[in-house]
């Protein structure tokens, strides 16, 4: 009885403890004694090395004076290596924070000392908004490059500008006076490739002869991308955005953000966009600020030494990145914090703010469009909208969540397929083949032969008499004498039957090509082939509403508004809808996603719209499956990513998810005082695991501390090289004294300074939605599982999301009896298959009292490690 | 490990610096654009009005001139007319910076060329150097590996064989095949065991 108030008692204060690190010191030190009376009733000689869990608790949570200059010591003879991380692992948010926090007091203190000590301080100080600004320059500066470049590139396929080889076609005939109103992009200066070899400008013999010259081309580009990748850096393929996700919540990719991904792609980039393959440029570009940020942040020890850092200036740069991509730097910065960002305070958000606007200020200085403005599609009509055209945008949303759901299902099985199959073993043959199919079937049709942000500009500008594409060939009466501003809707003549025919077509290759592209071994952006998806069906929806208003004006829904000569409907517009709507629909971001374009058109009366649109496709989209794109992708990589927005609605509790299982053999853990150094070498040859935890004695198994393999590995390798007197049969040490050792014995190996003496713990009964929400919270990597603070087992993000995996398989495809609705959650089963004991899902189960000896039997057994 | 994280520092720095001078010339040389008279036009589209088909006038004038009165020179239309005429037109002022185009290109074409250089030197030229100078035996040593068929794939040998030494030309030579094996395992994780990126 006694023992389980304790037991209670204890309970509530470790967990306390574990969640609330940001409470006043006194109360954790009050908790961490509640759990040294409990523990020093049963053994009272270890008191000594308890007192020394109790600082440590205080010292990593709230840090009193004498903590912090006991870890001074130990930060003066650093073992290097220490404290990083191995390719592809998790890195532990809370131990990083802890790093910087010791870094930061350290150089305060110092501050004082000299005038040198100041200038470091202020310099440290200032690091984070000076390694934000060079991140905005630089990224500004390579799109301005992307853009100018890739443009250039693309109009190679048609021709050359013969008085200036640098010059794309709109530059070369900049100052021509020869351009007619009908043939406005044709100017003598401009050669294409049949009048250049052939010498004939029309007729049959110089299509044929300019369709040779873009397959030719096409194929070309696409083949020095696809073979610069896989030479010279194989991480700069793809989009980017699933990785730097995964990457910003606390995985490591080493070389994913180097120097080689980061030239690879800016050059192959280019060549990428310019093959006429359908993807786009921005996703790669996020890539491409965040290689800047990783790149800048090594001349900066605040950031180069500290993940965690790393991870906020990463977080700026992808805002620059957006910022630079769509010439929108608040939508940037709000897609940062919306769509990749996974630990973003307030701090951060500045200098995203701040990187957003740099890097825009550079990129609108370098002009790249010559438009003098960010971005290539800018919309400058102001004509209001009616409540009736609410319903056709929102059946655009609707056929925007439709194309979302449809394009993650055939491309996450398209990529499964590339992934576990023979077909994955040829990059190269595969882009070859995507890229002459896209230029084969694209050349015929104007509207796929073009560059796709040429076509969404073309989509979204509104006709007025200054057009003169066949889009926009609606019958006039010329003897209309209204100014240019306020053109009435008018009946769409044979130009624009056409245009709907070729636009449908470009369509249904659109959606195909895409699906394909997306995941090829090039750099491949999503944004830009998904709006112009959607500018296509928007455009077609917003003609056959004009004409439906034109021809009937008597209906009651247009009676009010829309009069015999008035201009009520502009059919680009509902482009801007379809595209935001199509692009909300594959990437299920909302606020970000309006931002970027009513920035991106500067359509400020247009956010309802857009916003119905969105939310629509989103609701749309959710309907037939809840994650992204990116999501989709992730979790096809298996990459360990804790998604925040996910909600945990299940009973398990911790010691259901802690390894070791029932059936597995015991947890592999370190004693603090006498092991040797061969036997902690045997284990680490053993086992595969990454981290031990280190317990007082076989006898007590109460809990020092945590050790990860790696550190212990490096330790010992380097005492071994630079210690005298360390053999096999060293003792390790990892207590603050060391215990009286025979005469003759080795020296022993203290490995304190590598020990982790505030590990997280939680108890076996914590309800895994806490423990999930502190994995997510705090940014943990592991956590151990106590019982009476006895070390029982641990449980790894990984553990997490095998879980949250097997609860979803488990859970979702059943719809629940009718008997559970009223409760809401499933039960969750013991160990033994029988479902636990349920009260009110609150979950402090009191303790079976055979449960507990089994289990303590079962530890004591596993003691024989 | 101090030393590969010294030489970090300053690849880093260097790139850093390369970066940042190119976009100081960027903006260096746009201030000078700005002054060339060929880099402004004012264009203006005149829709068809009456008998005139629609025109486009481009000139190179000042901002404050750019209307239609100014460019439109030889005028379409006599006396009452030609405010009809101009308020159907549009006027645009653009600027751009064509030294800016020309080094971008330049800067870019020069970038592509020297990797592709490179990668016909590290795919096919070194191959052949590397047969002639080490002989057949090491081929078939390492013919059971993965990567053998791909570039770099001796270069855990040549790693091996050149930490002993220690010059300038090791050292590049040696970084030089620490960033091979980089890439070979990054190829092998990309491109055969489709573990990331797929």
């Amino acid at each position: 009885m006694e023992s389980e108030q304790l037991f209670h008692r204890g309970y509530y204060r470790n967990s306390y403890n574990s969640i609330t690190s940001a409470s006043s010191d006194e109360e954790l030190l009050d908790g961490a004694g509640v759990i040294m009376d409990f523990q020093t009733s049963e053994d009272d000689n270890l008191l000594d090395g308890d007192t020394a869990v109790g600082t440590h608790y205080t010292m990593t949570n709230g840090g009193s004076i004498n903590s912090s200059t006991h870890l001074l010591d130990l930060l003066d003879e650093p073992i290097p290596g220490v404290g990083t991380y191995d390719d592809f692992h998790t890195i532990d948010w809370v131990r990083e924070k802890c790093k910087d926090r010791e870094r930061h007091r350290r150089i305060n203190s110092k501050k004082k000392e000299s005038a040198w000590e100041m200038t470091k301080s202020l310099y440290d100080a200032w690091s984070g908004w000076l390694v934000v600004t060079l991140t905005g320059l630089a990224s500004g500066a390579l799109a301005g490059l992307i853009d100018i470049a890739a443009d250039w590139m693309t109009d190679l396929k048609e021709g050359i500008c013969l008085s200036a080889l640098w010059y794309n076609h709109e530059q070369c005939c900049w100052g021509s006076n020869e351009t007619t109103f009908e043939e406005r992009d044709k100017c003598p200066q401009w050669k294409t490739w049949a009048e250049l070899i052939i010498g004939q400008a029309e007729g049959p013999g110089s299509y044929i002869m300019n369709y040779i010259m873009y397959i030719f081309w096409a194929l070309g580009f696409a083949f020095l991308a696809v073979s610069l990748v896989k030479v010279f850096a194989p991480y700069a393929c793809g989009s980017g955005i699933p990785e730097i996700k995964t990457i910003l919540s606390g995985f490591i990719i080493r070389g994913y953000l180097g120097k080689w991904t980061l030239m690879i792609k800016t050059i192959t980039l280019v060549l990428a966009v310019a093959s006429g393959l359908s993807l786009g440029k921005e996703g790669p570009l996020v890539h491409v600020a965040c290689c800047c940020g990783n790149i800048f942040s090594y001349l900066f020890p605040k950031y180069s030494t500290n993940e965690a850092k790393k991870r906020e200036v990463l977080s700026a740069a992808s805002a620059a990145g957006v910022s630079v991509a769509f010439g929108a730097p608040i939508g940037g910065v709000l897609f940062s914090l919306e769509e990749v960002s996974y630990y973003f305070p307030l701090k951060t958000l500045w200098r995203s703010f701040f990187a957003a606007l740099v890097a825009a200020f550079v990129l609108r200085s370098i002009n790249p469009f010559g438009n003098s403005r960010l971005v290539l599609f800018y919309v400058e009509y102001h004509t209001p909208w009616y409540l009736f055209e609410l319903f056709p945008f929102i059946l655009l949303g609707v056929f925007g969540g439709l194309w979302g759901a449809f394009f993650i299902r055939a491309n996450i099985a398209w990529c499964r397929r590339r992934k576990s199959t023979r077909f994955g073993k040829y990059p190269v043959l595969e882009v070859i083949v995507v890229a002459a199919i896209t230029a084969v079937i694209a050349f015929p049709n104007p509207y796929t032969r073009l560059n796709t942000s040429e076509l969404i500009k073309e989509l979204f500008t509104d006709c007025g008499p200054l057009e003169s594409s066949s889009l926009c060939d609606y019958r006039n009466d010329m003897n209309a004498s209204k100014i240019v501003d306020d053109i009435p809707d008018r009946p769409a003549g044979l130009g624009v039957y056409s245009a709907i025919w070729q636009l449908c077509l470009a369509l249904i290759f659109k959606i195909i090509m895409t699906v394909f592209t997306f995941g090829i071994k090039v750099p491949s952006g999503l944004f830009i082939p998904s709006m112009a998806i959607g500018a296509i069906a928007g455009r077609i929806v917003g003609i056959a509403v004009e004409q439906l208003a034109y021809y009937h004006h008597d209906w009651f829904i247009f009676k009010e508004w829309c009069e015999v000569g008035a201009d009520c409907i502009t059919p680009g517009l509902y482009a801007m809808v379809g595209a935001a709507a199509c692009l909300g629909g594959v990437t299920r971001m909302t606020v970000s996603l309006v931002v970027i374009v009513f920035e991106l058109t500067g359509g400020l009366e247009y956010i309802v719209p857009l916003m119905a649109a969105v939310m629509t496709s989103k609701w749309v989209g959710d309907a037939f499956g809840r994650e992204g794109i990116y999501e989709a992708h992730i979790r096809l990589n298996g990459y360990p990513f804790l998604d925040a927005k996910e909600e945990f609605t299940h009973t398990t509790l911790a010691a259901d998810v802690m390894r070791p299982r029932r059936n597995d053999p015991p947890l592999a853990v370190l004693t603090q005082d006498n092991m040797t150094v061969d036997d902690i070498e045997n284990m680490i040859n053993e086992t595969s695991y990454n981290g031990f935890p280190v317990i007082m004695s076989k006898e007590s198994q109460r809990l020092v501390g945590f050790a990860l393999r790696r550190d212990l590995t490096i330790a010992i390798e380097s005492a071994r090289k630079k210690q005298e007197g360390i053999v096999g049969s060293s003792r390790v040490c990892f207590a603050q004294h060391t215990p009286s050792l025979p005469a003759e014995s080795p020296r022993p190996l203290k490995l304190r300074s590598i020990l982790d003496m505030s590990p997280f713990t939680v108890t076996d009964h914590t309800p895994m939605e806490i423990v999930v929400d502190i994995f997510r919270k705090l940014g943990l990597r592991q956590c151990l599982v106590t019982h009476n603070g006895i070390v029982l087992g641990i449980i790894t993000k990984k553990n997490i999301l095998e879980h949250l995996e097997q609860v979803k398989q488990h859970v979702e495809p059943l719809a629940p009896p009718w008997h559970y609705n009223k409760k809401r959650y499933p039960p969750s089963y013991g160990p033994d298959g029988k479902p636990r004991p349920r009260f009110n899902n609150v979950q402090l189960n009191p303790i079976d009292e055979r449960e507990e000896t089994e289990e303590e039997v079962h530890l004591l057994n596993s003691t024989t490690l | 490990m101090a030393t590969v994280w010294g030489g970090f520092l300053r690849l880093g720095s260097l790139l850093s610096l390369s970066c940042l001078a190119l976009s100081v010339l960027l903006l260096v040389q746009l201030s000078d654009a700005a002054k060339n008279f060929e880099d402004v036009r004012c264009k203006c589209i005149c829709p068809p009005y009456k008998d005139n088909s629609g025109h486009i006038y481009n000139k190179n004038i000042s901002q404050k001139d750019c209307d239609c009165l100014h460019v439109v020179d030889p005028m379409p239309v006599r006396g009452p007319d030609v405010e009809a005429y101009c308020l159907r037109c549009e006027c645009k002022y653009e600027e751009r910076s064509s030294v800016t185009i020309k080094v971008t290109i330049i800067i870019y074409l020069s970038i592509l060329g020297l990797l592709l250089l490179y990668m016909v030197y590290l795919t096919l030229v070194e191959p052949i150097l590397k047969r002639r100078l080490f002989g057949h035996s090491q081929l078939i040593q390492s013919d059971d590996d993965v990567g053998d068929h791909q570039p770099f794939a001796n270069a855990h040998d040549v790693l091996a064989r050149s930490r002993s030494r220690a010059n300038v030309l090791n050292k590049v030579e040696y970084a030089q095949q620490r960033w091979k094996l980089q890439v070979q395992e990054q190829r092998k994780s990309v491109f055969d065991r489709h573990v990331v990126l797929s």
